[in-house]
Protein backbone atom coordinates (compact mmCIF):
# COMPACT_ATOMS: atom_id res chain seq x y z
CA UNK A 1 0.00 0.00 0.00
CA UNK A 2 1.35 3.37 -1.05
CA UNK A 3 0.51 6.76 0.44
CA UNK A 4 1.52 10.35 0.23
CA UNK A 5 2.76 11.35 3.66
CA UNK A 6 1.66 14.73 4.97
CA UNK A 7 3.56 15.29 8.22
CA UNK A 8 2.29 18.81 8.96
CA UNK A 9 4.33 21.39 10.82
CA UNK A 10 4.04 19.95 14.31
CA UNK A 11 5.57 16.68 13.20
CA UNK A 12 8.59 18.57 11.93
CA UNK A 13 8.97 20.44 15.21
CA UNK A 14 7.58 19.64 18.62
CA UNK A 15 6.12 16.29 17.55
CA UNK A 16 9.14 14.86 15.72
CA UNK A 17 8.80 11.59 17.61
CA UNK A 18 5.31 11.10 16.16
CA UNK A 19 6.72 11.38 12.66
CA UNK A 20 9.65 9.05 13.41
CA UNK A 21 7.38 6.42 14.94
CA UNK A 22 4.78 6.68 12.18
CA UNK A 23 7.38 6.22 9.46
CA UNK A 24 9.09 3.37 11.28
CA UNK A 25 5.85 1.56 12.04
CA UNK A 26 4.48 1.80 8.51
CA UNK A 27 7.77 0.52 7.09
CA UNK A 28 7.66 -2.42 9.51
CA UNK A 29 4.09 -3.20 8.51
CA UNK A 30 5.01 -3.15 4.84
CA UNK A 31 3.41 0.16 3.87
CA UNK A 32 5.15 2.57 1.57
CA UNK A 33 5.07 6.32 2.07
CA UNK A 34 6.41 9.21 0.13
CA UNK A 35 6.39 12.74 1.55
CA UNK A 36 4.03 15.04 -0.35
CA UNK A 37 6.39 17.33 -2.27
CA UNK A 38 6.24 21.07 -1.45
CA UNK A 39 3.40 20.72 1.06
CA UNK A 40 2.25 23.70 3.10
CA UNK A 41 0.67 24.15 6.53
CA UNK A 42 -3.03 23.43 6.52
CA UNK A 43 -3.83 26.50 8.65
CA UNK A 44 -4.62 24.67 11.89
CA UNK A 45 -7.43 26.22 13.87
CA UNK A 46 -6.04 29.68 13.15
CA UNK A 47 -7.23 30.05 9.57
CA UNK A 48 -10.70 28.90 10.56
CA UNK A 49 -10.93 31.66 13.13
CA UNK A 50 -9.88 34.33 10.67
CA UNK A 51 -11.14 33.50 7.20
CA UNK A 52 -13.35 30.82 5.76
CA UNK A 53 -11.76 30.81 2.33
CA UNK A 54 -8.19 30.78 3.65
CA UNK A 55 -9.04 27.82 5.86
CA UNK A 56 -10.14 25.91 2.74
CA UNK A 57 -7.52 27.15 0.29
CA UNK A 58 -4.49 26.23 2.42
CA UNK A 59 -5.35 22.53 2.77
CA UNK A 60 -6.75 22.41 -0.78
CA UNK A 61 -3.33 23.33 -2.13
CA UNK A 62 -2.00 20.11 -0.64
CA UNK A 63 -4.80 18.12 -2.24
CA UNK A 64 -3.97 19.74 -5.56
CA UNK A 65 -0.28 18.84 -5.19
CA UNK A 66 -1.19 15.21 -4.54
CA UNK A 67 -3.62 15.06 -7.44
CA UNK A 68 -0.92 16.37 -9.73
CA UNK A 69 1.87 14.09 -8.47
CA UNK A 70 -0.01 10.77 -8.46
CA UNK A 71 -3.74 10.75 -9.14
CA UNK A 72 -5.71 8.41 -6.92
CA UNK A 73 -3.02 7.88 -4.28
CA UNK A 74 -4.34 8.55 -0.76
CA UNK A 75 -2.79 11.15 1.54
CA UNK A 76 -1.91 9.84 4.98
CA UNK A 77 -2.17 12.43 7.77
CA UNK A 78 -1.11 11.73 11.37
CA UNK A 79 -2.17 15.09 12.90
CA UNK A 80 -5.90 15.24 13.67
CA UNK A 81 -6.07 18.99 13.15
CA UNK A 82 -4.46 18.75 9.72
CA UNK A 83 -6.67 15.79 8.93
CA UNK A 84 -9.86 17.66 9.74
CA UNK A 85 -8.82 20.69 7.70
CA UNK A 86 -7.89 18.61 4.66
CA UNK A 87 -10.96 16.48 4.98
CA UNK A 88 -13.18 19.55 5.19
CA UNK A 89 -11.54 21.08 2.13
CA UNK A 90 -12.02 17.79 0.27
CA UNK A 91 -15.67 17.73 1.34
CA UNK A 92 -16.29 21.26 0.03
CA UNK A 93 -14.43 20.56 -3.19
CA UNK A 94 -16.58 17.50 -3.81
CA UNK A 95 -19.95 18.90 -2.74
CA UNK A 96 -19.91 22.67 -3.17
CA UNK A 97 -19.13 23.74 -6.75
CA UNK A 98 -19.19 27.48 -6.01
CA UNK A 99 -16.62 27.08 -3.25
CA UNK A 100 -14.53 24.77 -5.43
CA UNK A 101 -14.38 27.48 -8.06
CA UNK A 102 -13.16 30.02 -5.49
CA UNK A 103 -10.57 27.61 -4.15
CA UNK A 104 -9.28 26.91 -7.63
CA UNK A 105 -8.94 30.64 -8.26
CA UNK A 106 -6.56 30.85 -5.31
CA UNK A 107 -4.46 28.02 -6.76
CA UNK A 108 -4.48 29.23 -10.36
CA UNK A 109 -1.38 31.36 -10.26
CA UNK A 110 0.68 28.35 -9.21
CA UNK A 111 -0.80 26.28 -12.02
CA UNK A 112 -2.64 24.00 -9.60
CA UNK A 113 -6.22 22.86 -9.39
CA UNK A 114 -8.22 20.47 -7.25
CA UNK A 115 -11.01 18.07 -8.25
CA UNK A 116 -11.44 15.88 -5.16
CA UNK A 117 -9.93 12.72 -6.65
CA UNK A 118 -7.39 12.25 -3.81
CA UNK A 119 -8.65 10.80 -0.52
CA UNK A 120 -7.52 12.11 2.86
CA UNK A 121 -6.84 9.39 5.42
CA UNK A 122 -6.00 9.73 9.10
CA UNK A 123 -3.17 7.50 10.34
CA UNK A 124 -5.61 5.73 12.66
CA UNK A 125 -7.93 5.01 9.72
CA UNK A 126 -5.04 3.50 7.75
CA UNK A 127 -3.78 1.46 10.70
CA UNK A 128 -7.22 0.07 11.48
CA UNK A 129 -8.68 -0.48 8.03
CA UNK A 130 -5.73 -1.02 5.68
CA UNK A 131 -3.45 -2.93 8.07
CA UNK A 132 -5.52 -4.06 11.04
CA UNK A 133 -4.75 -5.70 14.36
CA UNK A 134 -3.83 -8.99 12.66
CA UNK A 135 -0.91 -7.47 10.84
CA UNK A 136 0.42 -6.20 14.19
CA UNK A 137 -0.12 -9.55 15.87
CA UNK A 138 1.65 -11.46 13.11
CA UNK A 139 4.78 -9.32 13.46
CA UNK A 140 4.81 -9.18 17.26
CA UNK A 141 8.32 -9.29 18.72
CA UNK A 142 7.52 -8.30 22.27
CA UNK A 143 4.47 -8.88 24.39
CA UNK A 144 3.20 -5.83 26.23
CA UNK A 145 1.17 -8.00 28.62
CA UNK A 146 1.15 -6.30 31.98
CA UNK A 147 0.61 -2.85 30.51
CA UNK A 148 -2.73 -1.11 30.83
CA UNK A 149 -3.27 1.32 27.97
CA UNK A 150 -5.83 4.14 27.80
CA UNK A 151 -6.70 4.96 24.18
CA UNK A 152 -7.20 8.68 23.64
CA UNK A 153 -8.84 9.58 20.34
CA UNK A 154 -9.48 13.25 20.95
CA UNK A 155 -12.03 14.77 18.67
CA UNK A 156 -10.97 15.93 15.29
CA UNK A 157 -10.14 12.54 13.82
CA UNK A 158 -13.68 11.41 14.77
CA UNK A 159 -15.84 14.47 14.38
CA UNK A 160 -17.58 15.85 12.46
CA UNK A 161 -16.75 13.32 9.74
CA UNK A 162 -17.48 9.82 11.05
CA UNK A 163 -15.25 7.96 8.61
CA UNK A 164 -13.77 4.96 10.39
CA UNK A 165 -15.26 4.81 13.89
CA UNK A 166 -18.19 5.77 16.07
CA UNK A 167 -17.68 9.49 16.79
CA UNK A 168 -19.32 9.24 20.25
CA UNK A 169 -17.94 5.90 21.45
CA UNK A 170 -14.86 5.07 19.41
CA UNK A 171 -13.20 1.68 19.83
CA UNK A 172 -10.96 1.15 16.81
CA UNK A 173 -7.72 1.43 18.82
CA UNK A 174 -8.71 -1.42 21.13
CA UNK A 175 -7.96 -4.36 18.80
CA UNK A 176 -4.58 -2.81 17.97
CA UNK A 177 -3.75 -2.47 21.67
CA UNK A 178 -4.95 -5.97 22.51
CA UNK A 179 -2.88 -7.37 19.65
CA UNK A 180 0.23 -6.30 21.60
CA UNK A 181 -0.88 -8.26 24.66
CA UNK A 182 -1.69 -5.10 26.62
CA UNK A 183 -4.99 -4.46 28.38
CA UNK A 184 -7.32 -1.60 27.45
CA UNK A 185 -8.09 0.82 30.29
CA UNK A 186 -11.87 1.15 30.66
CA UNK A 187 -12.65 4.85 30.70
CA UNK A 188 -15.04 7.42 29.37
CA UNK A 189 -12.69 10.24 28.40
CA UNK A 190 -11.25 8.73 25.21
CA UNK A 191 -13.25 10.94 22.87
CA UNK A 192 -13.63 14.01 25.08
CA UNK A 193 -11.88 17.14 23.86
CA UNK A 194 -8.62 18.12 25.55
CA UNK A 195 -9.04 21.82 24.85
CA UNK A 196 -7.02 22.14 21.65
CA UNK A 197 -5.17 25.43 21.50
CA UNK A 198 -6.45 26.43 24.94
CA UNK A 199 -3.12 25.03 26.06
CA UNK A 200 -1.46 28.18 24.84
CA UNK A 201 -4.12 30.86 24.56
CA UNK A 202 -6.52 30.18 27.42
CA UNK A 203 -4.49 28.17 29.82
CA UNK A 204 -6.80 27.78 32.82
CA UNK A 205 -9.58 26.26 30.70
CA UNK A 206 -7.22 23.83 29.01
CA UNK A 207 -5.79 22.73 32.35
CA UNK A 208 -9.24 21.92 33.72
CA UNK A 209 -10.13 19.79 30.69
CA UNK A 210 -6.84 17.93 30.73
CA UNK A 211 -7.23 17.43 34.49
CA UNK A 212 -10.48 15.53 33.94
CA UNK A 213 -8.80 13.29 31.37
CA UNK A 214 -5.76 12.54 33.55
CA UNK A 215 -8.03 11.84 36.51
CA UNK A 216 -10.01 9.25 34.56
CA UNK A 217 -6.79 7.65 33.31
CA UNK A 218 -5.74 6.68 36.85
CA UNK A 219 -5.10 2.96 36.90
CA UNK A 220 -3.60 2.94 33.41
CA UNK A 221 0.16 2.84 32.76
CA UNK A 222 0.03 4.96 29.66
CA UNK A 223 -2.30 7.05 27.51
CA UNK A 224 -1.79 6.69 23.76
CA UNK A 225 -2.68 9.51 21.37
CA UNK A 226 -3.00 10.06 17.63
CA UNK A 227 -2.58 13.84 17.48
CA UNK A 228 0.36 16.11 18.35
CA UNK A 229 -1.90 18.63 20.04
CA UNK A 230 -3.61 16.06 22.22
CA UNK A 231 -0.18 14.67 23.06
CA UNK A 232 1.26 18.05 24.03
CA UNK A 233 -1.77 19.01 26.10
CA UNK A 234 -1.74 15.74 28.01
CA UNK A 235 2.00 15.61 28.67
CA UNK A 236 3.07 19.20 29.18
CA UNK A 237 1.21 20.32 32.30
CA UNK A 238 1.00 17.25 34.50
CA UNK A 239 2.98 18.75 37.38
CA UNK A 240 0.86 21.85 37.55
CA UNK A 241 -2.40 19.89 37.32
CA UNK A 242 -1.27 17.45 40.01
CA UNK A 243 -0.55 20.38 42.28
CA UNK A 244 -3.92 21.98 41.54
CA UNK A 245 -5.81 18.77 42.23
CA UNK A 246 -3.75 17.70 45.20
CA UNK A 247 -2.92 14.24 43.84
CA UNK A 248 -0.23 12.78 41.65
CA UNK A 249 -1.64 12.57 38.14
CA UNK A 250 1.61 11.99 36.30
CA UNK A 251 1.28 9.31 33.64
CA UNK A 252 3.23 8.36 30.55
CA UNK A 253 1.86 9.62 27.25
CA UNK A 254 2.94 7.89 24.04
CA UNK A 255 1.87 8.17 20.45
CA UNK A 256 0.04 5.05 19.33
CA UNK A 257 2.72 4.15 16.73
CA UNK A 258 5.38 4.38 19.46
CA UNK A 259 3.55 1.75 21.50
CA UNK A 260 2.89 -0.47 18.49
CA UNK A 261 6.49 0.01 17.34
CA UNK A 262 7.80 -1.25 20.69
CA UNK A 263 5.57 -4.32 20.34
CA UNK A 264 7.09 -4.93 16.91
CA UNK A 265 10.56 -4.75 18.47
CA UNK A 266 11.63 -1.59 16.65
CA UNK A 267 14.63 0.30 18.09
CA UNK A 268 13.65 2.95 20.66
CA UNK A 269 15.63 5.58 18.80
CA UNK A 270 13.68 4.94 15.59
CA UNK A 271 10.50 5.55 17.58
CA UNK A 272 11.81 8.82 19.06
CA UNK A 273 11.13 7.61 22.60
CA UNK A 274 13.91 9.87 23.91
CA UNK A 275 11.91 12.91 22.77
CA UNK A 276 8.72 12.43 24.78
CA UNK A 277 8.10 14.95 27.54
CA UNK A 278 5.88 12.74 29.66
CA UNK A 279 7.34 9.38 30.67
CA UNK A 280 6.62 8.34 34.26
CA UNK A 281 9.40 6.79 36.36
CA UNK A 282 9.59 3.04 35.89
CA UNK A 283 7.51 3.03 32.74
CA UNK A 284 10.31 2.44 30.25
CA UNK A 285 11.41 -0.65 32.19
CA UNK A 286 7.91 -2.04 31.86
CA UNK A 287 7.77 -1.20 28.17
CA UNK A 288 11.12 -2.89 27.54
CA UNK A 289 9.91 -6.38 28.31
CA UNK A 290 12.22 -8.99 26.74
CA UNK A 291 11.78 -9.77 23.07
CA UNK A 292 9.88 -12.94 22.30
CA UNK A 293 12.05 -15.78 21.00
CA UNK A 294 11.19 -17.00 17.54
CA UNK A 295 9.78 -20.41 18.59
CA UNK A 296 7.62 -19.06 21.40
CA UNK A 297 6.10 -16.68 18.92
CA UNK A 298 5.19 -19.52 16.58
CA UNK A 299 3.80 -21.60 19.40
CA UNK A 300 1.60 -18.68 20.47
CA UNK A 301 0.29 -18.16 16.98
CA UNK A 302 -0.47 -21.84 16.46
CA UNK B 1 9.26 43.00 10.21
CA UNK B 2 5.66 42.17 10.87
CA UNK B 3 3.47 42.47 7.78
CA UNK B 4 0.78 45.10 8.13
CA UNK B 5 -2.53 43.72 9.26
CA UNK B 6 -5.23 43.79 6.65
CA UNK B 7 -8.81 42.81 7.32
CA UNK B 8 -10.27 39.71 5.79
CA UNK B 9 -13.79 40.10 4.52
CA UNK B 10 -16.01 37.12 3.98
CA UNK B 11 -17.53 36.86 0.53
CA UNK B 12 -20.35 34.48 1.23
CA UNK B 13 -23.47 34.10 3.28
CA UNK B 14 -21.70 33.62 6.60
CA UNK B 15 -20.32 37.08 6.24
CA UNK B 16 -22.23 38.74 9.06
CA UNK B 17 -24.58 38.07 11.92
CA UNK B 18 -27.44 37.64 9.49
CA UNK B 19 -25.59 34.74 7.95
CA UNK B 20 -25.14 33.13 11.36
CA UNK B 21 -28.82 33.65 12.07
CA UNK B 22 -29.68 31.72 8.92
CA UNK B 23 -27.47 28.84 10.03
CA UNK B 24 -29.35 28.64 13.33
CA UNK B 25 -32.84 29.42 12.16
CA UNK B 26 -34.40 26.10 13.16
CA UNK B 27 -32.90 25.95 16.69
CA UNK B 28 -35.47 24.64 19.16
CA UNK B 29 -33.54 25.75 22.27
CA UNK B 30 -33.30 22.20 23.59
CA UNK B 31 -29.90 22.75 25.20
CA UNK B 32 -28.24 19.62 23.83
CA UNK B 33 -25.36 21.75 22.56
CA UNK B 34 -24.70 23.25 26.01
CA UNK B 35 -24.86 19.83 27.61
CA UNK B 36 -22.36 18.45 25.08
CA UNK B 37 -19.82 21.23 25.27
CA UNK B 38 -16.62 20.40 27.19
CA UNK B 39 -15.89 24.11 27.55
CA UNK B 40 -19.32 25.14 28.83
CA UNK B 41 -18.06 25.28 32.43
CA UNK B 42 -15.78 28.17 31.51
CA UNK B 43 -18.25 30.07 29.35
CA UNK B 44 -20.15 33.03 30.78
CA UNK B 45 -23.08 32.29 28.45
CA UNK B 46 -23.98 28.75 27.38
CA UNK B 47 -24.07 27.85 23.67
CA UNK B 48 -27.87 27.51 23.74
CA UNK B 49 -28.25 31.01 25.20
CA UNK B 50 -25.73 32.36 22.72
CA UNK B 51 -27.81 30.99 19.86
CA UNK B 52 -30.86 32.74 21.28
CA UNK B 53 -28.88 35.97 21.46
CA UNK B 54 -27.85 35.48 17.84
CA UNK B 55 -31.40 34.77 16.73
CA UNK B 56 -32.71 37.83 18.52
CA UNK B 57 -29.92 39.93 17.03
CA UNK B 58 -28.27 41.09 20.27
CA UNK B 59 -25.05 41.93 18.48
CA UNK B 60 -23.39 43.93 21.23
CA UNK B 61 -24.10 41.38 23.93
CA UNK B 62 -22.87 38.52 21.74
CA UNK B 63 -19.52 40.17 21.24
CA UNK B 64 -19.02 40.63 24.94
CA UNK B 65 -19.26 36.93 25.79
CA UNK B 66 -16.34 34.53 26.05
CA UNK B 67 -18.46 31.75 24.61
CA UNK B 68 -17.41 31.46 20.98
CA UNK B 69 -13.79 32.24 21.66
CA UNK B 70 -13.69 29.31 24.10
CA UNK B 71 -14.99 26.92 21.45
CA UNK B 72 -12.22 24.44 20.72
CA UNK B 73 -13.91 22.98 17.62
CA UNK B 74 -14.53 19.56 19.11
CA UNK B 75 -17.76 19.12 17.08
CA UNK B 76 -19.67 17.41 19.90
CA UNK B 77 -22.54 19.87 19.64
CA UNK B 78 -22.63 19.66 15.86
CA UNK B 79 -22.83 15.91 16.07
CA UNK B 80 -25.61 15.88 18.63
CA UNK B 81 -27.86 18.82 17.73
CA UNK B 82 -31.26 17.26 17.00
CA UNK B 83 -31.82 19.82 14.24
CA UNK B 84 -28.52 19.00 12.58
CA UNK B 85 -27.31 22.60 12.73
CA UNK B 86 -23.69 23.47 11.81
CA UNK B 87 -22.89 24.79 15.29
CA UNK B 88 -19.09 24.59 15.19
CA UNK B 89 -19.17 26.50 11.92
CA UNK B 90 -21.42 29.09 13.56
CA UNK B 91 -18.87 29.48 16.39
CA UNK B 92 -16.14 29.94 13.76
CA UNK B 93 -18.25 32.50 11.93
CA UNK B 94 -18.50 34.53 15.15
CA UNK B 95 -14.72 34.24 15.64
CA UNK B 96 -14.24 35.47 12.08
CA UNK B 97 -16.45 38.51 12.72
CA UNK B 98 -14.60 39.31 15.94
CA UNK B 99 -11.26 38.95 14.21
CA UNK B 100 -12.25 40.99 11.18
CA UNK B 101 -13.62 43.82 13.26
CA UNK B 102 -10.66 43.69 15.63
CA UNK B 103 -12.97 43.65 18.67
CA UNK B 104 -11.08 44.45 21.84
CA UNK B 105 -12.18 41.59 24.13
CA UNK B 106 -10.76 38.99 21.74
CA UNK B 107 -7.43 40.62 21.00
CA UNK B 108 -5.30 37.92 22.55
CA UNK B 109 -6.88 35.11 20.55
CA UNK B 110 -7.08 37.08 17.34
CA UNK B 111 -3.45 38.08 17.60
CA UNK B 112 -2.38 34.55 18.27
CA UNK B 113 -4.16 33.35 15.14
CA UNK B 114 -2.72 36.15 13.05
CA UNK B 115 0.86 35.49 14.20
CA UNK B 116 0.32 31.89 13.27
CA UNK B 117 -0.91 32.77 9.80
CA UNK B 118 1.89 35.30 9.30
CA UNK B 119 4.34 32.51 9.91
CA UNK B 120 2.53 30.29 7.40
CA UNK B 121 2.48 33.07 4.87
CA UNK B 122 6.21 33.62 5.20
CA UNK B 123 7.39 30.05 5.04
CA UNK B 124 4.53 27.90 3.84
CA UNK B 125 4.89 26.10 7.14
CA UNK B 126 4.76 27.17 10.74
CA UNK B 127 7.96 27.80 12.59
CA UNK B 128 6.81 27.39 16.11
CA UNK B 129 9.55 29.57 17.60
CA UNK B 130 8.95 32.38 15.18
CA UNK B 131 5.22 32.22 15.67
CA UNK B 132 5.51 32.82 19.40
CA UNK B 133 7.91 35.71 18.84
CA UNK B 134 5.54 37.38 16.41
CA UNK B 135 2.72 36.83 18.84
CA UNK B 136 4.47 38.46 21.77
CA UNK B 137 5.63 41.33 19.60
CA UNK B 138 2.08 41.94 18.41
CA UNK B 139 0.79 41.83 21.98
CA UNK B 140 3.50 44.36 22.87
CA UNK B 141 3.77 42.70 26.20
CA UNK B 142 7.31 41.59 26.95
CA UNK B 143 6.20 39.99 30.20
CA UNK B 144 3.91 37.54 28.47
CA UNK B 145 6.53 35.07 27.32
CA UNK B 146 7.39 34.37 30.96
CA UNK B 147 4.15 32.47 31.31
CA UNK B 148 5.29 30.15 28.55
CA UNK B 149 8.95 29.98 29.54
CA UNK B 150 8.91 26.69 31.45
CA UNK B 151 7.34 24.71 28.62
CA UNK B 152 9.44 26.51 26.01
CA UNK B 153 12.58 25.64 27.92
CA UNK B 154 11.66 21.97 28.15
CA UNK B 155 10.96 21.88 24.41
CA UNK B 156 14.26 23.58 23.69
CA UNK B 157 16.17 21.11 25.83
CA UNK B 158 14.67 18.33 23.72
CA UNK B 159 15.81 20.18 20.60
CA UNK B 160 12.23 20.68 19.54
CA UNK B 161 12.05 24.39 18.83
CA UNK B 162 14.53 26.30 16.76
CA UNK B 163 15.94 29.77 17.34
CA UNK B 164 12.97 32.01 18.00
CA UNK B 165 13.94 34.73 15.51
CA UNK B 166 12.03 35.63 12.37
CA UNK B 167 13.98 34.86 9.23
CA UNK B 168 13.49 35.97 5.66
CA UNK B 169 13.16 33.79 2.64
CA UNK B 170 11.03 33.07 -0.34
CA UNK B 171 7.30 33.27 0.21
CA UNK B 172 5.73 30.24 -1.38
CA UNK B 173 2.15 31.06 -0.44
CA UNK B 174 2.10 34.73 -1.41
CA UNK B 175 -0.16 34.25 -4.44
CA UNK B 176 -2.63 32.13 -2.49
CA UNK B 177 -2.89 34.62 0.38
CA UNK B 178 -3.23 37.55 -2.02
CA UNK B 179 -5.96 35.87 -4.00
CA UNK B 180 -7.90 34.95 -0.84
CA UNK B 181 -7.78 38.56 0.28
CA UNK B 182 -8.79 39.81 -3.13
CA UNK B 183 -11.76 37.43 -3.31
CA UNK B 184 -12.86 38.22 0.21
CA UNK B 185 -12.64 41.97 -0.25
CA UNK B 186 -14.37 42.04 -3.67
CA UNK B 187 -16.86 39.23 -3.73
S1 LIG C 1 -2.36 22.23 11.71
FE1 LIG C 1 -0.64 22.21 12.95
S2 LIG C 1 0.33 20.44 12.56
FE2 LIG C 1 -1.14 20.70 10.99
S3 LIG C 1 0.00 21.62 9.35
FE3 LIG C 1 -0.80 23.20 10.40
S4 LIG C 1 0.53 23.81 12.03
FE4 LIG C 1 0.99 22.00 11.20
S1 LIG D 1 -8.51 16.39 21.59
FE1 LIG D 1 -7.90 18.42 21.61
S2 LIG D 1 -6.02 18.56 20.49
FE2 LIG D 1 -6.89 16.62 20.13
S3 LIG D 1 -8.01 16.76 18.28
FE3 LIG D 1 -9.40 17.33 19.90
S4 LIG D 1 -9.20 19.45 20.23
FE4 LIG D 1 -7.55 18.73 19.00
S1 LIG E 1 -28.72 21.47 20.22
FE1 LIG E 1 -29.36 22.46 18.33
S2 LIG E 1 -31.53 22.76 18.56
FE2 LIG E 1 -30.76 22.30 20.58
S3 LIG E 1 -30.35 24.31 21.50
FE3 LIG E 1 -28.49 23.64 20.56
S4 LIG E 1 -28.55 24.52 18.52
FE4 LIG E 1 -30.60 24.61 19.30
S1 LIG F 1 -17.64 22.56 18.97
FE1 LIG F 1 -17.26 24.24 20.31
S2 LIG F 1 -19.24 24.84 21.08
FE2 LIG F 1 -19.48 22.85 20.18
S3 LIG F 1 -19.25 21.47 21.87
FE3 LIG F 1 -17.25 21.69 20.97
S4 LIG F 1 -16.26 23.33 22.07
FE4 LIG F 1 -18.44 23.41 22.54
Amino acid sequence: MKYFYYPGCSLEGTAREYSLATTALLAALGGSIEELPDWNCCGATAAEAVSRLLCLALPARNLALAEKAAPGQDILVPCSACYLNMRRAWDKVCHDPATRRQINQTLEEEGLSVSGSTKVRHLLDVLCLDFGADSVFKKLKRSLAGLVVAPYYGCQCLRPYPVFDDPEAPSCMEPLIRATGAKVHPWSMGAVCCGASHGTTKKEVGLALVGEILDDARGADVIVTVCPMCQMNLEAHQKKISKQRGRDLSISILYLPQLLGMALGLPEKDLGLNLNLGIAPGFMEKLRSPLIKQQENKADAA
Amino acid sequence: MIPKERPFIEPDKFHDLEGVQKMLASCIQCGTCSGSCPNAFAMDVTPRTLWRMVLTGQKEAIFQTRTFILCSSCYSCTLRCPRGLPLTEAMSALKQIASREGLAPYKASTRFYKSFLDSVRRHGKVREGEMMTLYFLSMKNPLLPLQFAPLGLRLMLKGKVGAPFPTRGKRPLESLFNKVMQLENNP
